[in-house]
């Protein structure tokens, strides 16, 4: 008797919490993400956006983060409980997460999945991505002109396509603006090691580089620079605290927006699996304050190729181009499509150095 | 472009800023080792040091006093696996894994207002003569004073193992606990000794990349540099010397991999990042195949847990 009234009261106590949850009506949002929230970067510029988005929605929606989660099982094992926590959508932050986000939302096809940077999807699972390619366009433009010894330097992080594209689309501009560069690609296998990226920039400190491009998430390449000399730029965050030298202006993430769009449409009740690819022109890519010693004409220079740009009578990618090994890939005036760009697996011609497999 | 464009001055000196981390927090779990503690908590006690070292030096204005709080902060949470293993006989293998959970989180939480600080700079060794010399005198010479400390601590760890009375204890200790205990040696007090010098080394290695390597502070930032740490100590089978080399010859192959990039040399990049930990391998299939012939470099109460029974 006294086993079977306890069941009938959990049993109430079940539909009420149940009840009690269903009336509360609060979207739970959930952020993977892959460094720490304040790595100056990449993660914290998604947090921060994820806060805006929390200051926006306030009492409507409850925003979950996990930070520094490994790319691999600890990512699908992250995203698995957040769904089971009653997530209603997560948003994976770096690209390497895409297979497992693929994996958790065939699992559980209510939750909704939006993953950053990656190109698979799935009914419940859209990608997002910055063309921040045209943001590198700007960088590349002002590096060509910065440099005094024609050498630039670029940090990359890992040879995919992401990654390709900004080295390409910044060699490109700055050797429209000085036919004399050249530059040197560092590949150091990870997004954030700040001392690893602190000696990539003094191997190229030491090659005689004095601008150099990170496509890495902590500000250690700026540290060197500061006291070694040269330029650089913010990526992802502004950087701002380096400013006037060595960072001369910065490609910064502005995901809030996005952010605050697709939560609305879960809530809606009107979201779909989409692919979204916004530029300059969308305002997902800033462009930060030039600064430091750049001359006025230079600065007027990278604002309005910014502007070309963001208005879409220029896209960084246009022909003449030949690809490393000197075959022709876009002929005069031709545009780079989508599906190319997205899959780039090949350095444009002036590069020297192979891509690692 | 090709290899000549590399300067051999810089690559040594690069090497040598490069090593120093994971040369100090090597020395230390390796007298930690060697007093029969495996201490897997490395990268905890090198992100405490990095963080303490960094605000104690942000406040001070002096780099010197951070490097002090480093040493004391690696070494007050080495202090917590000490009390772990040697009071609540736990197991070390799991206390020391926790320990690293535990400093990474730690050090998160007393770094959170400390991103984007600036520490005060590190005087660089400048000897008239000697700095001025051809090759040498940038190689070797033009170091901030840490450098040549992580060299003189290696020296002081040779001759305190090698020639010292206490030395010899602290091997005893390491390599059978319960005659060292019948003989009337403080198992205990001595383990929790190595173990703080440990900590203290890892701290110092940690606060190396806060306050010289990248000058800030960001979470995580050892990014791993602790485990490279552990593998020497393996590598150098428990020799000092040995220690040296290895820890040079992972953060000489880091660098150099790095400046063939730069320079343009088409290198297999991940083949060159991996081999330090393939030589290390090798290493440990050299030391298993002479255990066989009862010859071990390992100490032999390595990671056993030591409870006086008489």
């Amino acid at each position: 008797m006294k086993r079977r009234t306890l069941l009938a009261v959990s049993a109430a106590a079940l539909a009420l919490s149940a009840g009690a949850g269903l009336a509360q009506d609060t979207t739970k949002v959930g952020f993977i993400y892959v460094g720490p929230v304040n790595d100056g970067g990449w993660s914290q510029h998604h947090h921060e956006a994820a806060m805006v988005m929390k200051d926006h929605f306030g009492d409507k929606i409850e925003v979950v983060e996990q930070a520094s989660v490994p790319e691999g099982p600890d990512a699908e094992r992250a995203m698995t409980q957040m769904a089971l926590q009653g997530a209603d959508l997560i948003f994976a932050t770096s690209f390497g997460y895409m297979d497992s986000v693929i994996n958790v939302a065939g699992k559980f096809p209510d939750v909704k999945f939006e993953h950053a940077t990656g190109y698979k999807t799935a009914p419940n699972a859209g990608v997002y991505s910055a063309r921040f390619y045209e943001g590198r366009a700007v960088e590349g433009y002002l590096a060509g002109h910065m440099t005094k010894s024609n050498k630039i330097g670029y940090i990359g992080s890992f040879p995919i396509p992401e990654v390709i594209r900004g080295i390409n689309s910044s060699f490109i501009h700055a050797k429209k603006e000085n036919p004399d560069v050249t530059m040197s690609v560092v590949w150091i296998n990870t997004w954030f090691d700040p001392a690893k990226e602190a000696d990539a920039t003094q191997a190229l400190l030491d090659q005689g580089v004095d601008v150099v491009l990170a496509h890495t998430d902590s500000t250690a390449p700026l540290a060197v620079l500061k006291e070694k000399g040269g330029f650089g730029f913010g990526q992802a965050a502004d950087m701002y605290e380096y400013a006037p030298e060595p960072r001369i202006s910065s490609i910064i993430d502005e995901w809030s927006p996005y952010y605050i769009e697709r939560t609305q449409a879960v809530i809606d009740g009107t979201w779909e699996s989409d692919n979204t690819w916004d530029g300059i022109g969308a305002g997902m890519v800033g462009i930060g304050e030039i600064t430091g010693p750049v001359p006025d004409d230079v600065k007027a220079g990278a604002e309005a190729l910014a502007k070309s740009i963001a208005d879409g009578t220029y896209h960084p990618f246009t022909g003449p181009l030949n690809k490393q090994d000197g075959s022709a890939w876009l002929a005069d005036g031709e545009v780079a499509d989508d599906g190319t760009l997205a899959g780039m697996t090949f350095y444009v011609e002036g590069l020297t150095g192979e891509i690692p497999q | 472009m090709d290899v000549s464009t590399i300067n051999p001055a810089l690559l040594v000196a690069s090497l040598m800023v490069a090593s120093t981390p994971i040369l100090l927090a090597g020395i230390g779990e390796l007298v930690a080792e060697r007093a029969g503690v495996l201490n897997l908590g490395v990268e905890g006690m090198m992100i405490t040091g990095a963080i303490c070292g960094f605000a104690a030096a942000v406040h001070s204005g002096s780099p010197a006093v951070g490097f002090l709080a480093a040493a004391a902060g690696g070494a007050l949470l080495s202090q917590l696996f000490a009390f772990l293993t040697q009071f609540a006989l736990a197991t070390q293998v799991a206390s020391g894994l926790s320990l690293t959970l535990f400093g990474l989180g730690l050090s998160a939480l007393i770094g959170r207002s400390y991103g984007g600080q600036k520490p005060p700079p590190s005087a660089r060794l400048d000897l008239p003569v000697l700095s001025d010399l051809p090759f040498f005198g940038r190689a070797f010479f033009q170091h901030d004073m840490m450098v040549y400390f992580s060299l003189a601590i290696v020296v002081a760890v040779w001759v305190f193992l090698k020639f010292t009375r206490k030395g010899l204890i602290l091997r005893a200790v390491g390599e059978n606990h319960d005659a060292a205990h019948a003989l009337g040696y403080k198992v205990i007090a001595i383990r929790m000794a190595a173990i703080a010098f440990g900590g203290a080394c890892a701290g110092l290695g940690g606060a190396y990349i806060s306050l010289i390597r990248v000058p800030q502070w960001t979470d995580g930032m050892t990014a791993g540099a602790g485990w490279i740490a552990l593998a020497i100590v393996v590598f150098a089978s428990w020799k000092p010397w040995r220690a040296l080399v290895g820890a040079y010859l992972f953060g000489g192959i880091t660098v150099l991999q790095l400046n063939l990039q730069a320079a343009g040399v088409n290198v297999p990049v991940q083949l060159l990042s991996m081999s330090p930990y393939v030589i290390t391998v090798l290493v440990l299939v050299v030391i298993s195949a002479r255990t066989r012939s009862g010859n071990s470099s390992a100490p032999a109460s390595l990671g056993r847990t030591f409870h006086a029974t008489q």
